[in-house]
């Protein structure tokens, strides 16, 4: 992924080029950067706001998967627009640590859902007030 | 008595005399030991006037090197207590049956085990792995420290700050009986009421910072630091386990420390995540600690599978085989570890849908695990292979390991694990691949980089006697637990009715008590190394003819490692070098540039164990104060912006002189 | 480069084995931060799949369409996004290395984001004077752990900022100083996008259900 190839000595290594104060400059973006990403995440939060308390849609499925698209989209939008991620910051490093973790956060929320849902489903459903009571009943 | 107590509760809390366990003369007389034996140690320290040493070379040391010595001596400190709960539960379980109850009553037996598997698994086995990895990572990669030096001082001391919490829980007040994952909502305030279940929460949760930045640390040294040439795949196998295991660490703690947060907010709030009533279900709990417990075991693992990498490799006189399938197992390892969570509680009562899906999982994962065994017996094929005791040690751990990976798979068989759950069985099994794999692994890497640390080889006759009576004590010690597990024996019972069990209890018992001659010898081969130092001293830095850069400094390494960086051609840099006839430059030395030692770690760690305590008895000032304390001086330190100093060329020249004239000496002899 | 031979074996295939430069190893710590909120983000995770979990367990107490202020939570957002756009501001203005617009900026950031907490604490005051407090149910335990997390983060975000203005404004916007402010710009981004999934999933999709 990174290191210079064989026998080319350190020289060739980017990690060697730069002088001591010289280390790569974070990405600090741009005003028109900002700016888009300002417009872009107002627009996709006033959306699903709308939808909910204007009560636009007959349907609270849709609502509801509408709501979470846009905000997955914003998240996009946050990500790229205020955190500057590319694929090359840090050497791809910043974008992997990323990728990593979605995976993880993927499998904890999804696993979990599952996973108390099928206990759910399958053992015995407690009253609403709890054991306690339903032993002592 | 009134009138005093609303002052004393605001000023102690809970916290009463009778926190103290006078009338327990076991726990009481434990406690006079250990404090005779403090006063001791201190008494010791200050009439020899080491405080001073201590304190600037040691306590406020930043170089890696050292806090990895630390760790693993906390871990041997740690070892001995955990050890003592076990020698505890042996002689009850072999002596409590029929109308002898034995020595313990059930509500102290109950503490025991819950001691004995939180300080194992958080203050033994994670303080070996952590101390490995910072002695022997930055040097594998030709790099003069760690990433974050501070961070790293910090993330020892707390660490240690969450093994004294654990420690003082032992002669004030009580510690936790939930079991070391303190399962709810045995664990809520309504069935643990006392102050045990805090103080396990507060432990943890102080040593977790510590665990989680030491992660992050590493993960950043590993990616950034390494020396010029060594590319991803060039890397050592050792410092790919390291990188693999501190991504789990960063990816799986935050876990951890949310659940236990979440428990804490239903203990000390009154909140209903994983209470019997208002909504709250504690089968949340089981999952969530497990979506952090399962790869917690690959953290503890992976490492050690480095360190049987190196010494099988160095030991048979070749370079590894297979070592991209090396690296490509690990790694698949790595991000298999988050899918077999459930097996844990396959009984919980989950449909087969769920139950299936998961016990694949775990089948699969133990293909990697298999790539690996077979990685290290075909590195032995045609070797050259020298018996020394890290190489006993790994022969040992392949065939304890694989016969331990063999009953797990056996217990991830769904149907199986309704038969074996919660049984001996089960608790055969993890004492077999932790054993076998963790603890050998880490008597394999301390005899084999202690050279490297010290200058001096571990005594390989005692080495031999220790590990002997690790073997042959496990196996005696766990054997009989299979059997009983097999027959339906229940795990953490202090009391048996049937009395023909209880031979093989005795037995199990015998076992521990060859392991303790293992400790002992152990501790016996520490005492005679330093003794016969100058007989088993190692001048060349390679005493093992290591095939990585740390073999390549001086025994021990000056404090900046390298004086100047290798530049790396091949994996097994250093026989690289040596093949082709590297030579170390005599001249031309520059200053480096070191980071300065601080207290400051040593004061905020300190300042979260007294916050800990105040947390775990409500003293809310006390609680209060500390953190803001802490704060404040986090924030003081971060106004230090003078935190390097160079060490002159003078300096460098002087030792880097005096290693090559006693190397040379060595080649004249 | 030649005085870099410092070492080898001389001839064809010749390798240099030992660097004679002193090592100028990437300053790790914008790194080491992002890692950390990667962390911070399964912190997250599991508070969000606790609400997952315990969104629908009222335990016969209010329900989110009952004790959620919508018009509340938009203006807070608001806020939120202020802030957020304040601080990319305030970064700007760094790299051109204008110290007073930089501090201005980040002062009405840090505001922003005063403001926000401020309201937060108002409608769980508010909540807790309903009989909507964190005890109730086991939905109203998730919400408030989760929501009340973020607040925490902010709040941390805030007197990490005030520290920060501090330093700048005394010994200037130095390379330290640039990094510790890249650290935080990443901190508060990083709040933001959570915001962003606190907002839909907890209250709009809760109010919802």
């Amino acid at each position: 992924m990174s290191g210079a190839p064989e026998d080319q000595g350190y020289q060739s290594d980017p990690r060697y080029l730069h002088s001591h104060e010289g280390t790569p400059e974070p990405e600090h973006g741009t005003l028109r950067g900002y700016l888009t990403g300002f417009v872009l995440a107002a627009i996709l939060t006033v959306i699903p706001f709308w939808l909910v308390m204007g009560d636009v849609l007959d349907s609270a499925a849709v609502t509801t998967l509408l709501v979470l698209g846009l905000g997955a989209v914003q998240i996009v939008v946050h990500m790229v627009y205020f955190l500057h991620m590319n694929s090359r910051s840090e050497g791809g490093w910043n974008l992997m640590a990323m990728l990593f973790t979605l995976i993880i956060v993927g499998v904890t929320l999804a696993g979990a859902l599952w996973v108390m849902h099928n206990m759910n489903a399958n053992m015995m459903h407690l009253p609403p007030m709890g054991a306690e009571e339903m032993l002592h009943r | 008595m009134e009138h005093g107590s609303a002052l004393m509760h605001v000023l102690l809390g809970k916290l009463t005399l009778d926190a103290i366990p006078y009338d327990v003369p076991l726990i009481f007389w434990t406690g006079v030991v250990v404090a005779v034996l403090t006063v001791a140690v201190l008494g010791t320290i200050t009439a020899a006037g080491w405080w001073g040493y201590l304190w600037r070379e040691w306590f406020t040391s930043v170089d890696h090197k050292k806090i990895g010595i630390m760790y693993l001596v906390l871990a041997v400190i740690m070892l001995l207590r955990g050890f003592s709960d076990a020698i505890l539960m042996r002689l009850q379980q072999a002596m409590a049956f029929g109308g002898n109850m034995g020595f313990l009553p059930p509500e102290h037996y109950n503490q025991i085990f819950t001691a004995h598997g939180t300080i194992m698994i958080f203050f033994v086995a994670m303080p070996l792995v952590v101390g490995l990895m910072n002695y022997v990572v930055p040097m594998q990669i030709g790099g003069r420290d760690v990433a974050f030096p501070f961070l790293n001082n910090f993330s020892f001391w707390m660490t240690a700050s969450g093994a004294m919490l654990i420690m003082v829980s032992l002669f004030i007040g009580s510690f936790s009986r939930a079991g070391w994952l303190a399962m709810a909502p045995l664990s809520e305030a309504a069935y643990s009421p006392g102050v045990g279940v805090d103080y396990y929460i507060w432990g943890l949760q102080i040593a977790g910072v510590g665990t989680l930045l030491s992660g992050i640390n590493f993960v950043v040294t590993i990616v950034k630091m390494r020396a010029p040439g060594m590319s991803m795949m060039k890397m050592p196998v050792f410092t790919w386990t390291a990188l693999c295991t501190n991504i789990l660490i960063v990816a799986a703690f935050p876990i951890l420390t949310a659940t236990l947060g979440l428990l804490s907010l239903d203990r000390y709030l009154g909140m209903h995540f994983f209470t019997n009533s208002a909504g709250g279900e504690a089968m949340m709990y089981t999952n969530l600690i497990w979506i952090w417990g399962h790869p917690e075991v690959y953290i503890l693992i992976l490492p050690m599978f480095g360190v049987f990498s190196e010494v099988i490799s160095t030991f048979s006189g070749k370079r590894l085989f297979g070592y991209s399938s090396m690296v490509y197992a690990t790694a698949a390892i790595t991000l298999l570890s988050y899918l077999v969570w459930l097996h844990h509680f396959f009984t919980m009562g989950s449909g087969a849908d769920v139950n299936s899906f998961f016990a694949i999982t775990t089948m699969i994962i133990s293909i990697p695990t298999g790539v690996k065994i077979f990685n290290w017996l075909f590195t032995m094929y045609r070797g050259r292979i020298r018996f020394e005791v890290p190489m006993l040690w790994s022969l040992a751990f392949l065939f304890t390991f694989v016969i331990g990976g063999m009953t797990g798979v056996m217990l991830s068989v769904a149907p199986a694990d309704f038969v074996l759950h919660n049984s001996l069985f089960l608790v055969a099994h993890f004492h077999n691949v932790i054993i076998g794999g963790v603890v050998f692994g880490a008597f394999a890497g301390m005899n084999f980089w202690f050279p490297k640390a010290f200058g001096f080889r571990l005594d390989p006759f005692w080495g031999k006697v220790s590990f002997w009576c690790w073997l042959v004590g496990y196996w005696v010690a766990f054997t009989p637990l299979y059997v009983m597990g097999l027959m339906g024996v229940t795990r953490r019972l202090s009391h048996f009715t049937d009395p023909s069990l209880q031979i093989w209890f005795e037995i199990a018992g015998v076992g521990a008590a060859i392991i303790l001659v293992g400790i002992a010898a152990f501790l016996v081969q520490i005492a005679v190394s330093i003794r016969n130092r100058h007989a088993l001293a190692d001048t060349t830095g390679d005493p093992w003819d290591g095939r990585t850069l740390e073999w390549s400094t001086s025994s021990p390494p000056p404090h900046y490692n390298f004086a100047f960086t290798p530049v790396v051609h091949d994996r097994d840099a250093w026989t690289d070098m040596k093949r082709r006839g590297a030579e170390r430059p005599t001249a031309g030395f520059s200053p480096i540039h070191m980071p300065k030692n601080t207290g400051a770690g040593f004061v905020l760690a300190f300042l979260s164990f007294v916050c800990g305590f105040g947390l775990v008895w409500h003293i809310w000032w006390m609680a209060g104060a500390s953190f803001l304390a802490l704060i404040a001086v986090a924030i003081g330190h971060s106004f230090n912006y003078h935190r390097d100093y160079h060490i002159p060329a003078d300096e460098v020249r002087d030792v880097e002189q005096t290693f090559a004239r006693r190397v040379a000496e060595q080649g004249a002899v | 480069m030649s005085e870099t031979t410092a070492s080898g074996a001389v001839g064809p295939g010749a390798s240099i084995f030992y660097a004679t430069e002193e090592p100028h190893p990437d300053n790790g710590t914008l790194l080491g931060f992002w890692i950390y909120l990667m962390s911070d983000c399964l912190i997250f995770a599991v508070l969000f799949a606790c609400y997952a979990v315990y969104g629908g367990s009222y335990a016969g107490g209010p329900t989110p369409g009952e004790v959620f202020d919508l018009h509340g939570l938009a203006l807070n957002t608001a806020m939120l996004l202020f802030s957020s756009i304040t601080y990319g501001f305030a970064m700007l203005e760094m790299a051109q290395r204008r110290r007073t617009r930089t501090l201005a900026w980040l002062a009405v950031a840090g505001l922003f984001a005063v403001a926000f907490v401020g309201f937060e604490v108002n409608e769980f005051a508010h909540m807790i004077a309903e009989g909507a407090g964190p005890w109730r149910s086991a939905f109203l335990s998730s919400f408030f752990a989760l929501v009340a997390t973020h607040g925490l983060h902010v709040t941390s975000g805030i007197i990490w900022l005030a520290t920060l203005m501090i330093q700048v404004g005394r010994y200037g916007l130095t390379a330290e100083n640039e990094r510790r402010l890249s650290c935080l710009s990443m901190f508060w981004h990083f709040l933001d996008l959570v915001w962003v999934g606190v907002f839909s999933f907890v209250y709009l999709v809760g109010v919802l259900r």
